[in-house]
């Protein structure tokens, strides 16, 4: 079974981010670039179910122009046997990127789509959901654990009320949530191992999909900010204030 | 304008999150319709219809709608879609995991997380974790939104009298089965809409150390939360985190105690009206954002705190 985990380049995790000034966005100029936590956590269960000998072929795919070829390559270190890059702006939406993904999906025949809830920067969400509803399979999103037997899979759900446990048949669609592992560091042999592993770039006019947008960001700015407060030298005060200035209790 | 609320439910009881949405709703403009789909969920008919600002409850029954599973429940509201130019959900689980395969199937977008309504097509969102707020504009014919509970009011719970249409379930597509849920079962407030609200975070130190947090939260009547890093220190459950990556609250009073303040940890809880800290390290980035903060040891300061109230 060939395993695609469709994976996003985002800026990383760790970084501060800068609002422009001009309300067009976020600053995105000599900041660090990384592989979205989530998709690394999609990547890290193909690649374990290939090691498990349930999936016969890891494809990482993304959307993008040359410039998250890095990434990419990161995610080939990681393990992923190889990539697809569609050539693209990198700022596709998310429904467009869903339909992209069905084209390949189809075009590889996958088995399984394991990809990450959501991406880090623009935190909508969606991706998994809509390739699901477009391939007309079934979709186990937010998962905390993956158990393949044969031709179904129980994937547990991270939901609000606690978890959930639900059986669906193959193929399908899985979003991953935080806790499902924690992602392998890449080796330097495997650094050097991923140069050389296949790359390919289909054009985004190939896949017949229309990435015109649909939503217009009109302006980017920075959350509305929180002043700090006192400090109280005592729980006695704490109170005091609580009661008698804030008066929340 | 006509709005669709798909409403969020147990098959027993409407969720509170419901009501946030209806809010929104109410701001687009025009009718407000409610979609309770479930099995024997007559009892969340009638909660719904008797919410300010519905006019008409809609009701389909079957077994597939017992367990919310979007792939039932995305094939009944496309067959509805044609009569709305909005379809509202709240962006809980339930929420994120259905409306994304709407949009796909009506092929439109989908607007995630919003937190403001400025028009019929406009409305803010948060992005980066609430590190920046973008306003975005919609072209498509169908607006298809998720809606943040925090973000809006809640719309009050009677005072309407919304007539009943029951319609046909859609045709059962039987791929999905819930076969187990391990819901957390508490006495205290769900803390996605708590008014009081009580979260540790790694400084607690262990999961037995918790009770401190619980103990004050009862005190408070609060609902219980942690941190990420207290909930990948395995002390509490992942359905107990506020942050980025977990639940989004904006109680009347959070306490944060033992709690750092890490970006993804403060986007999930400053929009609260008003934030205590308690952290030994005066240095800790919550104070930042705190409007009481306690330099303390935890241990001594909460025991303390429960005592005194």
């Amino acid at each position: 079974m060939k395993v695609l985990v469709p994976v996003k380049r985002v800026i990383d995790a760790y970084v501060s981010i800068r609002v422009k000034s001009d309300g067009t966005g976020v600053d995105t100029d000599n900041v660090k670039m990384s592989l979205n936590p989530f998709c690394e956590i999609a990547l890290e269960e193909a690649i374990r179910l290939k090691e498990a000998g349930t999936a016969s072929e890891v494809v990482l795919v993304s959307v993008g122009s040359s410039e998250i070829d890095t990434v990419i390559r990161s995610g080939l270190a990681m393990g992923a046997d190889r990539a697809i890059r569609v050539d693209a702006e990198n700022d596709v939406e998310p429904l467009a990127i869903a339909k992209i993904l069905k084209h390949v999906v189809e075009k590889e025949e996958a088995g399984l789509v394991i990809t990450g809830k959501q991406s880090i920067d623009g935190d909508n969400n969606q991706t998994g959901q809509m390739l699901s509803a477009l391939l007309g399979w079934p979709q186990a999103t937010f998962a905390s654990e993956v158990v393949l037997e044969g031709e179904s899979a129980k994937v547990t759900r991270e939901i609000d009320g606690g978890l959930e446990t639900v059986a669906i048949p193959l193929p399908a669609v899985v979003t991953t949530d935080l806790r499902l592992n924690e992602p392998r560091y890449p080796t330097l042999p495997n650094i050097m191992k991923a140069k050389k592993k296949p790359l390919d770039v289909i054009a985004v006019g190939d896949t017949g999909v229309d990435v015109a947008k649909r939503v217009t960001t009109l302006n980017v700015s920075p959350p509305a900010e929180r002043t700090a407060g006192v400090m109280v030298a005592s729980v006695e005060e704490l109170v005091e204030k609580l009661k008698n200035e804030a008066k929340v209790i | 304008m006509s709005n669709l609320v798909i409403a969020e439910h147990n098959n027993e009881a409407l969720g509170a999150a419901t009501l946030n949405t209806i809010t929104a709703a109410s701001q687009i403009g025009g009718d407000i319709h409610v979609l309770v789909a479930g099995s024997g969920a007559d009892q969340v008919v009638a909660q719904a219809a008797s919410v300010a600002g519905v006019s008409k409850v809609i009701h389909a029954d079957a077994d597939q709608y017992k367990d919310t599973i979007s792939v039932e429940l995305s094939a009944l509201v496309i067959g509805l879609a044609g009569d709305y130019s909005h379809i509202l959900a709240a962006s809980s689980t339930s929420g994120k995991d259905l409306l994304p395969r709407v949009a796909a199937l009506l092929d439109v977008a989908q607007i995630s997380d919003i937190i403001a309504v400025d028009s019929a097509d406009t409305f803010k969102r948060p992005i980066y974790a609430g590190n920046a707020i973008a306003t975005v504009q919609s072209s498509d014919a169908t607006k298809v939104l998720t809606v943040r509970p925090t973000g809006f009011d809640a719309a009050a719970a009677e005072g309407g009298s919304a007539e009943v249409a029951v319609i046909d379930a859609s045709s059962a597509v039987g791929s999905t089965s819930v076969v187990g849920r391990e819901l957390t079962v508490s006495e205290r407030p769900d803390l996605g809409s708590a008014d009081i609200v009580v979260s540790g975070g790694r400084g607690v130190g262990s999961a037995e150390n918790f009770k401190i947090i619980e103990a004050l939260a009862d005190k408070l009547g609060a609902a219980v939360g942690a941190s990420r890093a207290a909930v990948d220190a395995g002390y509490m459950p992942n359905d107990y985190q506020v942050g980025q990556t977990g639940k989004v609250v904006a109680p009347s009073l959070y306490v944060a105690v033992g709690i750092s303040g890490a970006i993804q940890h403060l986007a999930g809880m400053k929009d609260s009206k008003v934030i205590v800290a308690i952290n030994k390290d005066e240095e800790a980035p919550i104070f930042q954002v705190a409007d009481y903060g306690l330099v303390a040891d935890l241990f001594e300061a909460v025991p303390e705190l429960v005592d005194a109230l």
